[in-house]
């Protein structure tokens, strides 16, 4: 299955989106690999640079580059990101260089859904913290940082890839959950004036 | 009667009327006015009932404090019961209800308890209700139940919306009076992240009432100066109407945000609970003024002496015309001066101290006021309103000097400070004996993971009584709690504070100190739950020795107050009653939320749509538009079957069934768990966690595995695929592909770290679709699909190959017996692939299929479900899984566990069969297998259960898998089963495969 081809992939939502207090919209596909391993190990390096042209992540960074990134997942774990027309290269580039079975990688693009708030600063940063328990202050979360932790009751990452937009991402089959709750933390009239 | 004053009120704004309803009645009050003081503007002074004796209450406090006036808040959808009118504010619109009474507030039939007081005592419940013990249910807890409790329950949906807010500062500072607004100060200018949270509407708290000057200025002008310059700090965030409801462990606190409470327009959010993380807490919660303890001392209008000035001063609401004072302390003297300033009489002000008051009794006397040291009040007058007090003095037992005419009696037995948030995650008390208060022990801090304190108190919280003790403490706190947060501190700024001078009270705990039964039994406690002194003493008399269990058996402090006023007040009578001192007695323990919070605000977005996330396959809304019955499954939905127009569900199933059977079905098996597990050791690791061997699986070939937990008991199955030499896909069931990833991933992390092995879970990257029945080749062929004969892609085996122009992988396996195909495609797709599916398989008379006949098709095939044949306490043995077995592994996890006696050489143990029952009928689930005799408990033997049972429309009969003692050796037998209401039935045990039992078909 690796040469991905046939009708192209639907979203879980179809590009839902919402108007509030922030835009809160599903973003288009993305091509998502999970790479594992000793994140010191020069070939793990290697893919993950190579995919995305930027070097590595810092412990709770994200490494952007457009909508080229790589994540810290942890200490044996990044989530690299390309456009989704990419996808193929990416896959046919991580077969040849992770070459040595200790270090792997897992297409995980379309178990996903990927959300955006964007809008003022202040006001993304505190409709995401309405639904993460993460600090989410312009001090604690500068552009570049990412965490995994949960949007109401199911896991999530959130990153910060520029100020005034965070993006999300959540497992496929609760892209709906998601994306109720983060519509209904956007609804005009719930603004908080909690990051000035 | 109580009224508006004049002029006055620096909270009200007099140029915007507000209109509410109270019981009906269409009233008038103002932009600025609590519902409290908006009634007694309207001569309103009796607000409610009580709990027990349904006496006439009225507003006692000014505050969160309040017991009385509870009151019913809206209507419909957002009606809620309980609400304080001295924290409502007022709005356009508001409408309000007295509670507690029957048929109305100022006539009320169950006000004959009070009459009977007598026959009420403490543990009167539990005395009286004890025999006969079954009228307990039935007679007894109905009729209390209809004459006790406090609101009316809400019948309506909550019709407002809720949400939470994680928050995170360096120092979180609770209440935003002075010593609040000092601490925040301070903390601020260290360059601390503060966070200050104030429950009312306003900042200041009561420096603004009781007066005082800070750097020349007034309290009011000052508060507002400290406000502007805290506002000015970008590292410091003010909240109002947001209460400190609770600390709890490693510096989490919760902050109850009221957002439209106050407002006519409901839009938006009501509630916002704030999920706080703070390094260091300041609690600036101030003090509660408490009660005296004298007989009537709970008929409407008498207050306590606080919230008296507090009307007058914030609301410019006068509570009565003539105000008698009763006190044992100089602060009180402030509301003897402030009603004389406002022109109202005070005839008399009644201090119990033999040697009175400092500073303030000085004024007051050069204000012309008759000061009486020495005094008491021997008994209020009147009922539903205070008509007078009978004077006496404090010490002897009451005999009346005079008679003084008033409407109020403003009371003052000094001050407890508000040690609720301290106390809340283990912060400790200590005795004031000067002050008669509890105050926080500083050496015995809450502590957090670092064994030092995490709470600190300032102002009144800790003790401090006069302004500029309250402003000193509260700047020491404010810095040390920056410094505790890891900020350089710098010195606290000094205020030049001009006050008067107080001297100190003396303890008064009962009054007179001699009153007799007759008094004591009239002396309120606890005017919510309708304790009182007496109670406590009977409840000391009949051996309730600890405070807590004192309370539980009077209820002192259980009503929705926690017993602000009462709790120190009632643990002083008590301890006296026991000869102790009253720190030896102690406290009872403050627990969160420090007063009432909505469970709309706990719930946040936990409610509706958003109640819990609900699980979708990329295929969930096809089987919503073909009339798909779902079933819950963990958080999936899955179809259960797929009823046509007119269709039942049993026929539905029945059909779909028999579609498999015949023909072809579809089936969306995407919730089965796919874990990936990849590296060089990757088949070293599942030899250790599957019970049969799986490293010699050859790449392209599948194999059943089942697991088990360490006890030996199985926890999961399913298919493992092997990709390629180091990579293995692992099916596992819908509910296990989380747990079972994290038991490998905790196995790899905590045991096996030496073994190079990954886990990745694609449960979601993946949909999955099985195609099964004798056509299924057949429609993949039609779909243009390659080399999916018997000979190139063979039962047990995978390939890739393309399906209808989509890339997908497809493995040979079955759970229904059937030709099976189940194929794997990315999610995106999966939608695509089973349209694609359908429409082609029109002419075989496809059926999509649910997860009813799945199990009626797995278990005419005798195959185990998870959660069906198991329940965490079989092993694979029961289920004649020997073969999976693996005898020549050294180990893996459950096989230790399976050697133990009681379940390796057990002959005994429930194991698997199959039931028929001569007329095919269909045998009730979770039934049991009698056995012969009764065991000790005089209870029927049992000697198995139903598993599964089903009607097979493939066999048309029922079939049912059982688990019975001797399994298989059994074969041939006859065992009775029983039948919910009527006798059991007799059933023979068989084989546990109904269907092909060589297996043929499947292999084709």
């Amino acid at each position: 299955m690796s040469d991905l081809s046939g009708p192209t992939p639907v979203l879980a939502l179809g590009g839902a989106a919402f108007d509030g207090y922030v835009r809160v919209a599903e973003e288009p596909l993305r091509a998502m690999f999970t790479l594992r391993g000793d994140l010191s190990a020069k070939a793990l390096k290697n893919a993950a640079t190579g995919l995305a042209a930027v070097d590595m992540p810092g412990q709770g960074q994200v490494a952007l580059n457009g909508e080229h990134c790589i994540a810290w997942m942890s200490p044996d774990e990044l989530l690299v990101m390309t456009p989704w027309d990419e996808h193929a290269k990416a896959l046919g580039q991580l077969d040849a260089t992770l070459t040595d079975p200790a270090l792997n990688y897992t297409d995980v693009s379309q178990a996903r859904a990927l959300f955006s708030l964007s809008g003022p600063d202040g006001l993304v940063r505190e409709v995401a913290a309405k639904l993460a328990p993460v600090d989410l202050s312009p001090a604690a979360f500068p552009a570049g940082s990412f965490r995994r932790s949960r949007i109401g009751q199911v896991s999530a990452a959130i990153w910060m890839p520029a100020p005034g937009r965070i993006e999300v991402v959540c497992f496929r089959s609760v892209a709906d959950y998601v994306f109720t709750l983060l519509r209904d933390a956007a609804r005009p009239g719930s603004e908080v004036g909690l990051f000035g | 009667m109580s009224s508006r004053l004049a002029q006055g009120g620096r909270l009200i704004d007099r140029g915007a009327m507000r209109e509410f309803t109270f019981n009906g009645k269409r009233l008038k009050g103002y932009e600025g006015d609590t519902l409290a003081s908006a009634l007694l503007a309207n001569d309103q002074v009796m607000m409610g009932r009580s709990f027990k004796y349904h006496r006439p209450r009225g507003v006692v406090a000014s505050g969160s404090e309040e017991p009385n006036a509870l009151m019913g808040i809206g209507t419909g959808g957002r009606f809620e019961p309980n609400q304080r009118a001295t924290m409502q504010e007022l709005f356009d619109g508001l409408q309000a209800e007295s509670q507690n009474h029957w048929p109305s507030l100022e006539f009320d039939v169950g006000a004959i308890n009070a009459k009977m007081s007598r026959f009420f005592p403490a543990g009167f419940y539990y005395k009286t209700f004890l025999w006969p013990r079954s009228f307990w249910e039935k007679v007894y807890e109905p009729i209390v139940r209809q004459a006790a409790g406090l609101g009316k329950a809400p019948k309506d949906k909550d019709a407002d919306s809720y949400e939470h807010l994680y928050a995170f500062a360096d120092v979180l500072v609770v209440g935003g009076g002075v010593a609040g607004l000092t601490a925040a100060l301070e903390a601020g200018r260290a360059g601390a992240k503060v966070l200050l949270l104030e429950q009312t509407a306003h900042w200041g708290g009561r420096a603004p009432v009781d007066g005082g000057k800070i750097a020349g200025e007034e309290a009011e002008t000052h508060v507002a100066n400290l406000v502007a310059e805290l506002e000015a700090m970008p590292n410091v965030t003010l909240r109002l109407r947001c209460m400190g409801a609770g600390v709890y462990d490693h510096g989490y606190v919760l902050g109850y945000e009221r957002l439209t409470d106050h407002l006519s327009d409901k839009s938006g959010p009501r509630h916002r609970l704030w999920r706080i993380r703070a390094s260091q807490i300041v609690v600036a919660g101030g003090a509660i003024e408490r009660p005296l303890s004298f007989a009537g001392n709970d008929v409407p209008g008498v207050m306590l002496a606080s919230a008296v000035r507090d009307y007058a001063v914030n609301y410019g609401v006068a509570p009565g015309d003539r105000v008698v004072v009763v006190t044992n302390n100089d602060d009180a003297y402030r509301t003897a001066l402030a009603m004389k300033a406002e022109g109202l009489e005070v005839p008399v002000i009644l201090d119990a101290r033999a040697a009175g008051g400092g500073a303030l009794a000085e004024q007051a006397r050069a204000a012309g006021i008759r000061v009486e040291a020495g005094k008491a009040v021997a008994k209020v007058l009147g009922s539903k309103r205070v008509t007078g007090v009978e004077v006496c003095a404090q010490n002897g037992s009451g005999s009346t000097i005079e008679t003084v005419a008033c409407d109020v009696v403003a009371m003052s037995g000094g001050w407890s400070p508000i040690v609720h948030l301290w106390s809340h995650c283990g912060g400790k008390l200590t005795w004031d004996e000067t002050n008669a208060m509890f105050r926080p022990d500083p050496d015995k801090a809450p502590t957090g993971a670092d064994g030092k304190g995490f709470v600190l108190c300032a102002g009144s919280s800790n003790g401090a009584l006069l302004l500029s003790e309250v402003i000193a403490d509260a700047g020491r706190a404010g810095l040390a709690a920056a410094e505790a947060a890891g900020f350089e501190a710098p010195v606290a700024q000094s205020w030049q504070v001009d006050e008067l001078s107080e001297i100190p009270l003396a303890a008064v705990w009962l009054m007179p100190a001699g009153a007799s039964y007759d008094k004591r039994s009239k002396t309120w406690l606890d005017y919510q739950n309708d304790v009182k002194v007496s109670d406590i003493q009977l409840a000391a008399q009949e051996g309730y020795e600890s405070v807590e269990h004192a309370k539980r058996y009077t209820t002192l402090g259980m009503a929705t107050d926690q017993g602000k006023l009462s709790n120190i007040n009632g643990l002083a009578i008590l301890s006296a009653s026991l000869g102790e001192a009253i720190p030896q007695v102690g406290t009872t323990t403050f627990r969160p939320p420090y007063t009432p919070v909505s469970m709309g605000a706990l719930a946040g977005q936990g409610r509706g749509e958003t109640f819990q996330p609900l699980r979708r396959t990329p295929i969930h809304d096809w089987h919503e538009s073909h009339g798909v019955q779902w079933e819950p499954v963990g958080h999936w939905r899955r179809p259960f079957c797929f009823p046509k127009a007119g269709e039942s569900t049993h026929d539905a199933v029945n059909r779909e069934v028999l579609t498999v059977r015949e023909k072809v079905g579809l089936l969306d098996a995407s919730t089965l768990g796919k874990l990936v597990v990849k590296g060089p050791d990757a088949g070293k690791f599942l030899d250790l966690l599957y019970t049969n061997m799986m490293s010699n699986l050859k790449p392209g070939r599948c194999r059943y595995g089942l697991m088990c937990n360490e006890n030996g008991f199985l926890i999961d199955d399913g298919v493992v695929a092997r990709i390629d030499e180091n990579t293995f896909l692992c099916h596992t069931t819908t509910g296990g592909a989380d747990t079972i990833h994290a038991h490998m991933e905790e196995w790899l992390q905590t045991e096996w770290w030496d073994l190079q092995v990954h886990v990745a879970n694609v449960t979601e990257q993946y949909g999955q679709i099985a195609v099964v029945g004798p056509m299924a080749r057949q429609l993949l062929e039609v779909l243009g699909t390659p080399e999916i004969s018997k000979e190139e892609l063979p039962f047990m085996a995978w390939a890739d190959r393309v399906v209808g122009g989509i890339p997908c992988r497809i493995y040979r396996i079955s759970f229904s017996g059937e030709l099976s195909y189940e194929i794997s495609v990315p999610a995106g797709q999966a939608r695509a692939l089973w349209e694609a599916l359908y429409e082609a398989g029109h002419g075989f008379g496809v059926a999509p299929y649910g997860t009813e006949a799945l199990h009626i098709l797995r278990a005419e095939k005798g195959f185990i479900m998870i959660g069906d044949e198991t329940d965490g306490t079989v092993i694979p043995q029961d289920l004649n899984l020997d073969w999976a077995i693996s005898k020549k592994k050294d180990d893996f996890i459950g096989k230790r566990g399976q050697q133990r006696q009681h379940l390796a050489l057990n002959p005994d143990r429930w194991k698997l069969v199959g039931l028929e029952v001569a007329d095919g009928a269909v045998l009730e689930d979770g039934a049991y297998i009698l056995d012969a005799g009764d065991n000790d408990k005089g209870q029927r033997n049992m000697q198995g259960r139903i598993t599964s049972t089903y009607y097979s429309p493939t066999l048309k009969k029922g079939i049912a898998m059982a688990l019975l003692k001797g399994g298989m050796s059994r074969a041939g037998e006859t065992v009775e089963v029983t039948r919910l209401g009527t006798t059991p039935v007799a059933a023979k045990v068989v084989e546990p495969v109904f269907y092909d039992k060589d297996g043929e078909k499947q292999n084709v």
